[in-house]
């Protein structure tokens, strides 16, 4: 296997593009990242897109063919991946494992998703896909409320508070007031999260990821010949991936993610890392309970103590982890198939010491986490600086 | 999306009567019917197992935005159940003051609409719970 490097990174800005499409949303964040690799597209022999739901929110499936028409890449081999919200982190690993196996040498990476111009009943309808739609969504199951169901239960079982959940949303918005790329630019209190409208109980409008348009690309090498495009490669030192049962119900347990807890171990151990080690982190916070279950299940934090953790501070920036430096799923945004890849491109400006006034000190290792469904499928990936 | 005719036919043997798997080997339950046992595989005999429609509440929810289909339904309960003679289901609880559903109230099954396709259109059938 060849060890594989990232030299380009690119997004646009997260939020609401009534002025771009699907099509306009990659090419501006491919072109970013090319340029940021210092890279043409005739160099390009591979692209692997990840979007979900592109069939129901903009009638348009055959998105392989679509992205490298568009990017003028034709004829490379492109291909969509699907994973529901996992759809990027998907994307970004396939890629990883073209360029490591050697049947492609310089590969894109996109995560694009459109999602405004359907009305916001229909994105919930088209979201519900991401679970079980014969014995969930059939039956009147939301996002918000798988996820609710699984707050409550952490509630009863470890003493969480609505309030530890509302400081991950107040933490994510002061990330994201420091992010460009951010679709939220306002802090908000604990206080303006109780406040806000009940959407799933105990879930509130201001525990939840938005709905967003946007794209994210990077361009993936060979490590060995890494330093002709970019001075400071990023290398990609473990990629896991692993499935559970599409149904809640159906799980093992409901205050833990055990697609989370495998792919981490299966990372760390190809990384030969520990969570100790990982200085910043981009976690799947769709909720903020999510992201309270993710800080336990990756290891930085004892089951029941994230909520603590979190309304304690200690996974604001440069803390004792900085947790979702950009802003994560609530503060950037989700533009759902996007999110992956951007998680990459945020490690990879926090590894490069390119984060701004965001900037962990002496980012060395980093780690995404992108989760589809309500835990059905879980990428994890590690990333440093190169040698 | 909408079930379909199809669809709610193929299932209603689940979904009219609570029916799911047994798988003999394992000696576990599972909702909906499962083809292989998930744990022994094709090492496994399933067979179908009729589930009484008894059981406690685990975790619940109180949805406010629904999805389109359920609008003139929220706010509405969720409820994760865990079956007394069977394995956990998500239902709906219905016919019961919402205040008074809590983590270990006991519920039992009853026979309600999911959903309504448009006007004229099929309605689609199934369980949902309600306190006893």
């Amino acid at each position: 296997m060849r060890r594989v490097a990232i030299v380009g990174v690119g997004m646009t800005k997260f939020g609401e593009h009534w002025n771009l499409g699907f099509r306009d949303l990659i090419l501006e964040a491919g072109v970013t990242a090319l340029n940021d690799a210092k890279m043409h597209g005739d160099q390009i022999d591979g692209l692997f897109g990840g979007t979900m739901a592109s069939g129901s929110m903009i009638g348009q499936e055959h998105i392989g063919a679509l992205l490298a028409d568009y990017m003028g890449l034709t004829p490379i081999a492109s291909t969509r991946v699907e994973a529901a919200c996992a759809s990027g982190g998907l994307a970004f690993r396939t890629g990883f494992m073209a360029v490591a196996s050697g049947l492609h040498d310089h590969v894109i990476v996109g995560g694009v998703e459109k999602m405004t111009d359907i009305g916001a009943d229909q994105v919930a309808l088209s979201l519900g896909g991401a679970g079980d739609q014969e014995w969930e969504v059939f039956q009147g199951a939301t996002f918000p409320a798988l996820y609710a169901l699984m707050a409550r239960r952490h509630m009863i079982d470890f003493g969480t508070k609505e309030e530890h959940f509302a400081s991950v949303a107040v933490k994510n918005h002061a990330n994201a007031a420091k992010n460009k790329f951010a679709q939220f630019q306002k802090e908000i209190t604990i206080q303006d999260v109780m406040d806000s409208r009940p959407v799933a109980s105990p879930l509130k409008i201001l525990d939840c990821s938005p709905v967003s348009d946007g794209a994210a690309v990077a361009v993936l090498v060979p490590l060995e010949e890494a330093r002709k495009y970019n001075d400071t490669p990023i290398e990609v030192v473990a990629s896991a991936q692993t499935s559970g049962a599409i149904a809640l119900h159906n799980r093992r347990t409901f205050t833990s993610l055990y697609a989370t807890k495998m792919a981490a171990e299966k990372a760390y151990k190809m990384a030969k890392v520990t969570a100790k080690d990982i200085d910043v982190c981009e976690v799947h916070d769709c909720f903020t309970s999510a992201e309270v279950m993710a800080i336990e299940d990756l290891g930085f934090f004892d089951k029941g103590k994230g909520g603590f953790a979190s309304f304690d501070g200690e996974t604001a920036l440069n803390s004792k982890i900085s947790i979702n430096t950009s802003g994560g799923l609530k503060g950037c945004g989700h533009p759902v198939g996007a999110t992956g890849v951007k998680q990459v491109a945020e490690i990879v400006w926090q590894l490069r010491g390119q984060a701004g006034n965001r900037q962990v000190t002496g980012a060395e290792i980093g780690m995404t986490h992108n989760v589809g469904g309500s835990g059905a499928t879980c990428a994890v990936h590690i990333m440093k600086r190169a040698d | 999306m909408k079930p379909g005719l199809a669809t709610s036919w193929r299932r209603m043997k689940e979904r009219y009567s609570l029916i799911g798997s047994h798988c003999d080997t394992c000696n576990l339950d599972f909702f909906p019917i499962r083809q292989i046992c998930p744990l022994c595989r094709r090492k496994g005999k399933m067979s179908e197992k009729k589930f009484k429609g008894t059981g406690t509440v685990f975790s619940y929810t109180t949805v406010f935005s629904p999805p389109s289909g359920f609008e003139l339904r929220a706010p509405y309960v969720l409820a994760l159940i865990k079956l007394d003679d069977g394995p956990n289901i998500l239902g709906m609880v219905e016919d019961s003051k919402p205040e008074e559903i809590t983590v270990g109230s006991r519920v039992e099954k009853l026979y309600r609409k999911w959903v309504d396709e448009d006007e004229g259109g099929l309605i689609h059938y199934g369980f949902a719970f309600k306190l006893v």
